[in-house]
This record gives structure tokens, C-alpha cells and sequence, in this order.
């Protein structure tokens, strides 16, 4: 059993709204995760190479500039290219509860809204490793 | 009040002080503003001891200025209702914009996209999903044309927010306007052209700083020639709040922010007379109605005195904070939206409480999509029935002689005077920037407030408390066609066929040698623009010569 | 998959495999010894560069300049970079990659952040384990970065070649970094940041510094000034780092100083190895707490105690 979860936090495309990002990230840090952040303006291509080379067990992407899905499905569409499927996606920012549904159909994690506690990611996250044992 | 009178008051007081006890207050939530500044249960005479009229406050229209720029304020015009608008194609914008103008909208303000906004193209590889979805899609003259059809700009005052490629969108509506026949004397509006908050807060920026501000005063120098009535730069504090800032940073960045756009303009060998007056602000309006109020106030006192003391400003009309204000964005919910009605409009008083000149107001639907057409009617009612219905336009600065919201307004700029020093030891704020001074405090304040809100220290309604179980969104969501990416890619390629392209890469060519030199940049852009050169192709341009900023994330 | 399928894919340069191996060894997983027993054969032909210095002086995106450039020559690079856990929760925020985006896209770059975990030396435990892992797939150049936090980040120096120390010209003077005995580790100083106040002052303190330090010595240290951001003094900083590869080489000191690493890293794991029997001895421990109340109570002094402990261990 690993020791330590690692989560990769994602600002993908041209959005620049980062605080979200950067307050769960360091949320995470002080939950006890070890959380990789890489800045904005990543490509998916970018953050999946990332979430590869450091093994991540999970990548948070955080989207309010209404691209979510153009982004999530590409992020999903290169994992499974490179045989990463194992890494689990989650997110969180501005998407309709519709687009949500597709995502998910799509095998998107959870997508937290505008509000959402730092504690409820953590407990997320934690779950999800709990059922994976 | 006499020394003898004081010291009664006194008395007094602590004697009541001491009759508190008996009465128990809640720990919870905190008793001190959203940002943290420590709050008494009453204020009184005492909390304001060396107030002096005349010094603190003055009359409207008249120096320091703390009780409003005009003299008449909304007696003699309402503020500006300027709802922030933009999606989709150009054709699409443009409608929207007749709907709020029909609607009894006063001004216009025009959101980009995100592409747009970063100086590239629709048909940018990065612009993938992104063309049209936060804003309007603009690449080209021919899209501002398109935008503006059938609204004539001698009639219209436009504000842009628009940052790292201000100076080309702005060159896209001079000659939109000059095509209408419209002389650039003739124009009224703002671009936003704030360059320094973007490092900080907002991050659209393209180049690194010091090209950024050589072209910023470019603009400076060529709308004092030859667009008088354009306020060139709107120094922004919005964003820097949205980002987590308090209510303090907000107004101390935003200053000095300010205060450097003024020596920047000096060091070229401006008259100070010259380009002041066509500084103009725009700040947040949040929820903590007395804090907003106040620093408005400060705000208005502190650049008036350093713009007189300071830079040696003659003209009045140089020491002037004009301000537009949105409301706070952050402050929206996704859980229960139609309750963002009531936040925005407490938020639009606060603004107008604090005598703005322009104000955006938000709609209820924000913190799921861009505002559908019932949610912005909603918004810009809300500005109308507190213009028309509530009577607050009748009288000026209605709060000032409040002991509580003088004492706040003291105190606000108290604390912002500590950032001034702060940020003068770390040499001035581009080196501030540099060394990510305001990006921490930022950081560290947007993290201690969702610790606060976490822990229940302070309540947001339907989130952390009064929440509903289960709930299913009931409003209307605007959603964008993802035809428009498709639409705008062909509308570019066609252009492309269609100019003379050899003149486009001559313009280029000289705006790079320009870009060399010391010439004045807003010259050659114009001549790009004309020639139909793209945003993505003078962008780059400009890119070769200056480079790229590349931001170093702060927590 | 099995350990013996991941060194298949490792030996295939499969990056996913190279990532999940060095996660195992990191973790301590089962298979790491498997591993570690591979690895050991293979590795040794990587060339390893630390940098170091105190936290701010730009060490991430001078790696990312320098390693652009040594892409024009150099196939295979690998980077580890280190960040310090919180010692409250245990979590890292591991953000050197930042700095580093420019490379994301290079397939011969493989960047992998490592957080301390409570290692106090400036780098994580595994760092060798995993510099070996690199070594051994292949990465011709392993770049290691510490955290960087206080001036003693040291113990970098004997797990590479060449140590790089960077400083800005805030720093602070010559006498300081004298004290934190970064002179004596350091093959190349840097002064980064050179565009700001006090970079000539640093300069030729630095310089003189090493003339006294250095007078006998056939390598003494350059002290090269960059602005990182800018890609100045990136080339200057290169041509010095294969100036240091070359002068190792012609001197055998290559050879020489992984003895030392190897002589180094093997009585370390014998330390730990044995200070984990006699922790995990139940009798031990026990004692240790019997002691240790004695002590507190005041029923024999300290070194009574240490002696009584010392019989106790020495009667197994």
C-alpha cells in the first residue's frame, strides 16, 4: 500500500482564474497529499506527460472558461493512448449539471461546483482509494 | 466637541462599556469586516477624535473629494449602467448589446473571449474550445465592424476590457469608427489597458513588463493627441479581489498600481496635466456594504492628495478617481441562484452608497454560464429601481459624518498606506510584482477566507448553511453553439484570401521595426489594422520583438 | 503487472514503466529490492549534476534553460526535483515543475518531483535510488535539484559529480556563505538574478573567496553570472559544467568520487540497517522506556543511563 497519495492539480487551455486551483492545492497539501501544480496554460497533451512521468494517482482539473468539453475528453482520450487509464480524473469550476452528465458518461470523476469545501475533496479523494483496496 | 465635552463622552462610554458584559454575544460567525478588520459593537465622536471637515471630507466636487467628484453626482446624472457583454460571433454580441440598449443601458462594455484576449486568433491550435465561450470572438477590423453595425459611436461610450493586446483591439474600433465617419475626437470610452493587475491577479498578460508599459504609454501619449475624451486605462482592483484579495489590497494595489502608470508617464517627459485625467478605475463591489462604502471614499481621498502632493498635478480634473464598479463576481453561488439577485443588488447599493460613476451588476446565473437574457434584464432592472425607486440618488454621500463609516474610511486608508510602504522598500510595485509580493498576500488571503468559510467563521447562504438538499437547477442556461468556433475559422480564412495580403506583411514588417525603436506603436498598429492584419498576426509581431511573460505561480 | 514485466518494459524505455518503478522504489513496495538488485547492474554511466542554494535563487528555471540547451547535444536528460513535505501534515506541494513547462513536450526529458518526507538533508530519501533508476534507463545527464531551504543543503555534493551552488545577490555577503561551508562543496557558483543590485559585490567576494580557498587546487571553482529568466549566462554556465565533466575525466576523478558515493551509501544503509534490528528489538525498546523514566525521575543521571542502555545492547 502506497504511502502517500499523489494529485495532480491542472490548469488546462487559456483561463487564467487560478485561485480556485491554487487554494484547493494547498488545501490538499495541509490534508497530507503530495500535489503536483504545473501553472496555467497547460495542454492537454502537457498535463497528461506530467501525470505519467510523476505517477500521479489522480488528476484534479480545474476549468471555468467553458471548454470542459473539448478539454476533459482529450485528457481521457491521450491517457488511454498512452495506457494510463488508471489515473482517475476529477474536476471542478464552471459546468452545467448536463455537461456534467455527459462527462460522466465519459468516465469523468466527480465535478465539484463553485462552493464546494476543501474537506468534501479530501473526503472524495480518500474514498475512492479506500474502495480501490 | 471640547476637550470637557470628550472627556464626558468618555466616561460615558466606558460605562456602557461595562454594562456589555451582561449581555452575551455569539462567537460565531466573526464580528470583524470580510477582511478582517477588528469591529466595535457602536461607534461614536470618540472613534473619530481629530476629524475635521473641511480637511477629511470637503464638499462634493471639490478637493479631497471623499464625499464624491461632482458636485451634483446623480442629481445631475445618473451613474452609467454598463452591463458587461459578450459571447459568440460578433453578430451575436451585437444583438445583445441593441437588448440592453433598447432596455435603457447607458453605456456599452464589451467581454472577449479568452483567445481574443491573449492576442490569438480564433483559428489558433490553442484556441480549440475556446472561441466564443466566455466572451465575443474578435480577430480582425472586419468583427469589430460587425460588432458595432448599427450603433453609432459618436452616440455611444464603449469600455473594452481588453489587456495584454489593448492597443490593437482598441486600434480595431478606431477605424471601425472611422469607417462610420465618426472623427477619433468624437469618441467616448475606456479600454482597460491595465497591465500590471494581470501579472498580479487577472493573468492575461502577453509581454513581460516593461514592453507592456512602454506601449501603455504610447496610448497614454497618443489619446491625449488625438483621442481627448478615451480614458485610456481603467486600473483595475476587480480582479485583484475576485482573486482573494481583501478589501484593503484591494485598494492599496490598485493605487499603486495607479501611482506607477503616473511615473511611467512622467519618465516619458509627459506634462502629468496631460494624460491624468484619462486615468480612470474600477473596482469591486462585495458584500460587506460598509467596508465597500468606505474604501471607495479612501480611495477617492488618497489619489487626490498624492496626485496633488505627490506628482504636483495642477489640474483638477487630474486629481479625480473616476470609477467604474462591477459587483462581485466571487461572491455568486451556484446553490440556490436566484438568492445572487439579492447579493447583487445589496452590493449595486454599496457601489452606489460610494458614489460610483459606472456600474455593472451581475446576473444570477454566473456561477453556471454567461448571463442569459432574463438573468441580465434582472441585473440592469436591478440599477433602475435603485436609480428611480429608492431615493438614495437624492441626496450625496449620504453615510459621510457616519463615526462608523468615517472611522472605517480612516482606517482603510491607514492600512493601505502601510502596503505603499511595504511595496516602496521592495523598490516600487513592477519590482513588487516580480518578487510576487502582492500575488502572496493574494494567495494567503483567498486561502485564509476559505479556511473561515470552512470553519463556519463566516456564513454564505445555501452553501454553508441554509442549504438545500438535492437541489436541481431551475434557470435557463445560455449556452454557446459550438457552430461559432467552426463559423469563425471560415470568416478568418476567408479574410485571409481576401485582403492584400503583401500590404499586411509590409505593415508588419515596419510595426516590428517600430517595435525596435522608440517609436510611438499606436501609429503602425493602425496602419496594420487598416490593412486587416489579424489580432493573432500583429500579436506576433510584436511577440518577436518583446517575447513572452512567463508567470511564476505564488501560493 | 509483475516486477519482472515492468523491468521488460523498462528495458523497452517504456516511460509508464520507468514512472511505476521508481514509485516502488520511493514507496519502499514490495519489489523495490528486486528492483534496486536490477538497477545496480546497470547504472553508473549517467552524468549527475546537483544544484543547490537557498530557496528563491532560481535553481528550477536555470535547470529548465540549461537543459534546453543541452537538448542541442545531449539525448536523454532526467531531472528530480525536490520540495520539502510539511512537517504538519505530511503533505508537499511539489511546484518546481513550474518553472519547467517549457520542457513538458520533449521526449527526452523526464522530470520527476520528489517531496523530503522528513529527510532533512534538502533532497528526499530515495534521491540516489531514483538518479540510479534514471542512470539505468538510460538518461545520459541527471539533473538534481534540492529544496533549497536553509544554506547547508550539503549532502547534495555526494550524490553528483558536479555541484552547482546558486546564489542572488541578496544572498547575503562572503562571509556568510563561507560559514554555511557552500564553498567547499560547490564546482560552479551562480550568481542568478544578476541584473539586481549587489551581483558585482557578490561577484568578487565570491571570486576572492575561491582564490584564498582554492590557491592549490587544480580545479578552482568559476563563478558565472545568469539572468535565468532571460537565458543570460546559460551558455557560460554549460561550457563550465563540461570544463568540470572533462577535468573529472582526464583525472580519473570520475572514478574516484563514486567510489566514495558507493563506500558512502553502503555504510549509511549498513547505519540504518542496523539501527532498525535494534529498534525493532521489543526487549530494546522496552529498556529504552524503563531508562528513560529513570532518567527522568531523577534515579540515575543521564550518562548512567546511556551506559546502562549501551550493557543492555552489548548482552545480545
Amino acid at each position: 500500500m502506497k504511502k502517500k497519495i499523489k494529485i495532480l492539480i491542472a490548469k488546462p487551455g487559456l483561463d487564467g482564474h487560478d485561485r480556485g486551483a491554487k487554494v484547493v492545492a494547498r488545501g490538499l497539501r495541509d490534508a497530507g497529499f503530495e500535489v503536483i501544480y504545473t501553472g496555467l496554460h497547460q495542454t492537454p497533451e502537457m498535463i497528461v506527460n506530467t501525470a505519467i512521468q510523476e505517477d500521479v494517482d489522480m488528476i484534479g482539473i480545474s476549468i471555468l472558461s467553458g471548454a470542459h468539453m473539448t478539454i476533459f475528453p482529450e485528457v481521457l482520450r491521450l491517457l488511454k493512448e498512452k495506457g494510463a487509464t488508471d489515473i482517475h480524473v476529477f474536476g471542478g469550476g464552471i459546468i452545467p449539471d448536463e455537461d456534467k452528465e455527459k462527462l460522466y458518461q465519459m468516465g469523468v470523476g466527480k465535478l465539484f461546483d463553485p462552493g464546494t469545501k476543501i474537506s468534501e475533496i479530501v473526503e472524495y479523494i480518500n474514498n475512492y482509494f479506500k474502495d480501490k483496496l | 466637541m471640547t476637550e470637557k465635552e470628550r472627556e464626558e463622552l468618555e466616561k460615558e462610554y466606558h460605562l456602557w462599556e461595562e454594562k456589555l458584559k451582561d449581555f452575551p454575544q455569539c462567537s460565531l460567525p466573526l464580528f470583524n469586516t470580510i477582511s478582517n478588520i477588528p469591529l466595535k459593537i457602536v461607534y461614536t465622536p470618540l472613534d473619530i477624535k481629530d476629524f475635521d471637515y473641511l480637511r477629511d471630507l470637503g464638499f462634493p466636487g471639490e478637493y479631497p473629494f471623499t464625499r464624491g467628484i461632482r458636485y451634483t453626482m446623480y442629481r445631475g446624472r445618473i451613474w452609467t449602467m454598463r452591463q458587461f457583454s459578450g459571447f459568440g460571433t460578433a453578430e451575436d454580441t451585437n444583438k445583445r448589446f441593441k437588448f440592453l440598449l433598447a432596455h435603457g443601458e447607458t453605456g456599452l462594455s464589451v467581454a472577449f473571449d479568452y483567445p481574443t484576449l491573449l492576442g490569438k486568433d480564433s483559428d489558433d491550435p490553442m484556441a480549440k474550445g475556446e472561441v466564443g465561450v466566455c466572451g465575443v470572438a474578435v480577430s480582425s477590423l472586419r468583427d469589430m465592424e460587425i460588432l458595432f453595425d448599427g450603433i453609432p459611436l459618436d452616440q455611444v461610450s464603449t469600455s473594452m476590457t481588453i489587456n495584454g493586446p489593448a492597443a490593437i483591439i482598441w486600434a480595431f474600433y478606431l477605424i471601425t469608427a472611422e469607417k462610420q465617419g465618426v472623427p477619433f475626437y468624437k469618441l467616448r470610452g475606456t479600454i482597460q489597458n491595465d497591465i500590471l493587475k494581470e501579472y498580479i491577479a487577472q493573468k492575461s498578460y502577453i509581454f513581460p513588463p516593461e514592453p507592456s508599459l512602454r506601449i501603455i504609454v504610447d496610448i497614454m501619449e497618443f489619446a491625449s493627441k488625438e483621442v481627448p475624451q478615451w480614458n485610456t486605462i481603467s486600473i483595475s482592483g476587480y480582479h485583484i479581489r475576485e482573486a482573494g484579495s481583501t478589501a484593503v489590497q484591494e485598494l492599496a494595489f490598485t493605487l499603486m498600481d495607479g501611482f506607477t502608470y503616473v511615473e511611467e508617464g512622467i519618465k516619458r517627459g509627459l506634462d502629468v496635466d496631460t494624460f491624468a485625467p484619462r486615468l480612470s478605475f474600477f473596482f469591486n463591489s462585495h458584500l460587506d456594504f460598509f467596508e465597500e462604502i468606505a474604501k471607495f471614499r479612501a480611495a477617492r481621498r488618497i489619489w487626490a492628495r498624492e496626485m496633488k502632493n505627490r506628482y504636483g498635478a495642477k489640474k483638477k480634473e487630474s486629481l479625480l478617481l473616476r470609477f467604474h464598479t462591477q459587483t462581485a463576481g466571487c461572491s455568486l453561488t451556484a446553490q440556490q441562484p436566484e438568492n445572487n439577485i439579492i447579493r447583487t443588488a445589496y452590493e449595486a447599493l454599496a457601489a452606489v452608497l460610494g458614489g460610483t460613476q459606472s456600474l455593472h451588476t451581475n446576473s444570477m446565473d454566473e456561477a453556471w454560464a454567461l448571463p442569459s437574457e432574463k438573468a441580465v434584464l434582472i441585473a440592469l432592472r436591478t440599477q433602475q429601481i435603485l436609480a428611480y425607486e429608492t431615493g438614495v440618488v437624492n441626496v450625496i454621500d449620504p453615510l459621510g459624518g457616519s463615526y462608523y463609516v468615517e472611522y472605517l474610511t480612516n482606517k482603510l486608508e491607514e492600512e493601505a498606506y502601510r502596503y505603499f510602504e511595504k511595496i516602496e522598500k521592495l523598490g516600487g510595485m513592477v519590482q513588487a510584482i516580480k518578487a510576487g509580493f502582492p500575488q502572496r498576500e493574494i494567495a494567503e488571503a483567498a486561502y485564509r477566507y476559505q479556511k473561515e468559510l470552512e470553519e463556519k467563521k463566516r456564513i454564505i447562504v445555501g452553501v454553508n448553511e441554509f442549504v438545500l438538499e438535492d437541489e436541481k437547477l431551475e434557470i435557463p442556461l445560455l449556452r454557446i453553439d459550438p457552430e461559432v468556433e467552426r463559423r469563425q475559422v471560415e470568416r478568418l480564412q476567408k479574410l485571409r484570401k481576401e485582403r492584400d495580403n503583401i500590404i499586411c506583411e509590409k505593415r508588419l514588417k515596419e510595426l516590428k521595426m517600430a517595435a525596435k525603436s522608440n517609436e510611438n506603436l499606436m501609429y503602425p498598429i493602425l496602419e496594420c489594422a487598416r490593412a486587416y492584419c489579424t489580432l493573432g498576426e500583429i500579436t506576433n509581431a510584436l511577440k518577436e520583438v518583446f517575447g513572452e511573460y512567463k508567470e511564476e505561480a505564488f501560493f | 503487472m509483475t516486477i519482472s514485466e515492468y523491468l521488460k518494459k523498462f528495458e523497452e524505455k517504456d516511460i509508464r514503466a520507468l514512472s511505476k518503478i521508481i514509485t516502488i522504489v520511493e514507496e519502499g513496495l514490495e519489489g523495490s529490492e528486486e528492483i534496486l538488485e536490477y538497477i545496480s547492474k546497470k547504472a553508473g554511466n549517467a552524468y549527475r549534476i546537483g544544484f543547490t542554494g537557498p530557496q528563491g535563487s532560481g535553481k528550477s528555471t536555470l535547470i529548465a534553460k540549461l537543459t534546453k540547451r543541452l537538448l542541442k547535444r545531449i539525448k536523454e536528460i532526467g531531472i528530480i526535483a525536490c520540495d520539502p513535505s510539511s512537517p504538519f501534515s505530511r503533505g508537499a506541494l511539489l511546484g518546481d515543475r513550474i518553472r519547467m513547462n517549457e520542457l513538458f513536450l520533449e521526449k527526452e526529458v523526464f522530470i520527476r518531483s520528489m517531496a523530503t518526507r522528513g529527510s532533512l538533508n534538502g533532497l528526499a530519501y530515495k534521491t540516489k535510488e531514483v538518479a540510479d533508476i534514471l542512470d539505468a534507463f538510460g538518461k545520459e545527464v541527471i539533473i538534481i535539484e534540492t529544496i533549497g531551504a536553509s544554506q547547508v543543503d550539503v549532502e547534495i555534493s555526494n550524490l553528483v559529480d558536479t555541484t552547482v551552488v546558486v546564489f542572488v545577490p541578496e544572498s547575503g555577503d562572503g562571509i556568510q556563505i563561507l560559514k554555511a561551508g557552500l564553498t567547499e562543496i560547490g564546482d560552479i557558483f551562480v550568481i542568478n538574478k544578476s541584473d539586481r543590485m549587489g551581483a558585482d559585490v557578490l561577484y568578487y567576494e565570491l571570486k576572492n573567496l575561491i582564490e584564498m580557498s582554492y590557491q592549490n587546487s587544480k580545479w578552482k571553482p568559476p563563478v558565472v553570472l545568469t539572468q535565468a529568466i532571460n537565458n543570460q549566462g546559460i551558455e557560460e554556465l554549460e561550457k563550465f559544467i563540461f570544463e568540470h565533466y572533462n577535468y573529472l575525466k582526464e583525472n580519473n576523478l570520475l572514478q574516484e568520487k563514486r567510489k566514495e558515493m558507493l563506500k558512502r551509501e553502503l555504510a549509511s544503509n549498513f547505519e540504518q540497517e542496523i539501527l532498525k534490528i535494534y529498534w525493532q528489538d521489543e526487549r530494546i525498546r522496552k529498556k529504552f522506556d524503563e531508562i528513560f523514566l529513570e532518567i527522568l525521575n531523577k534515579k540515575i543521571s543521564f550518562s548512567e543511563g546511556v551506559k546502562k542502555l549501551l550493557k543492555e545492547v552489548k548482552n545480545d
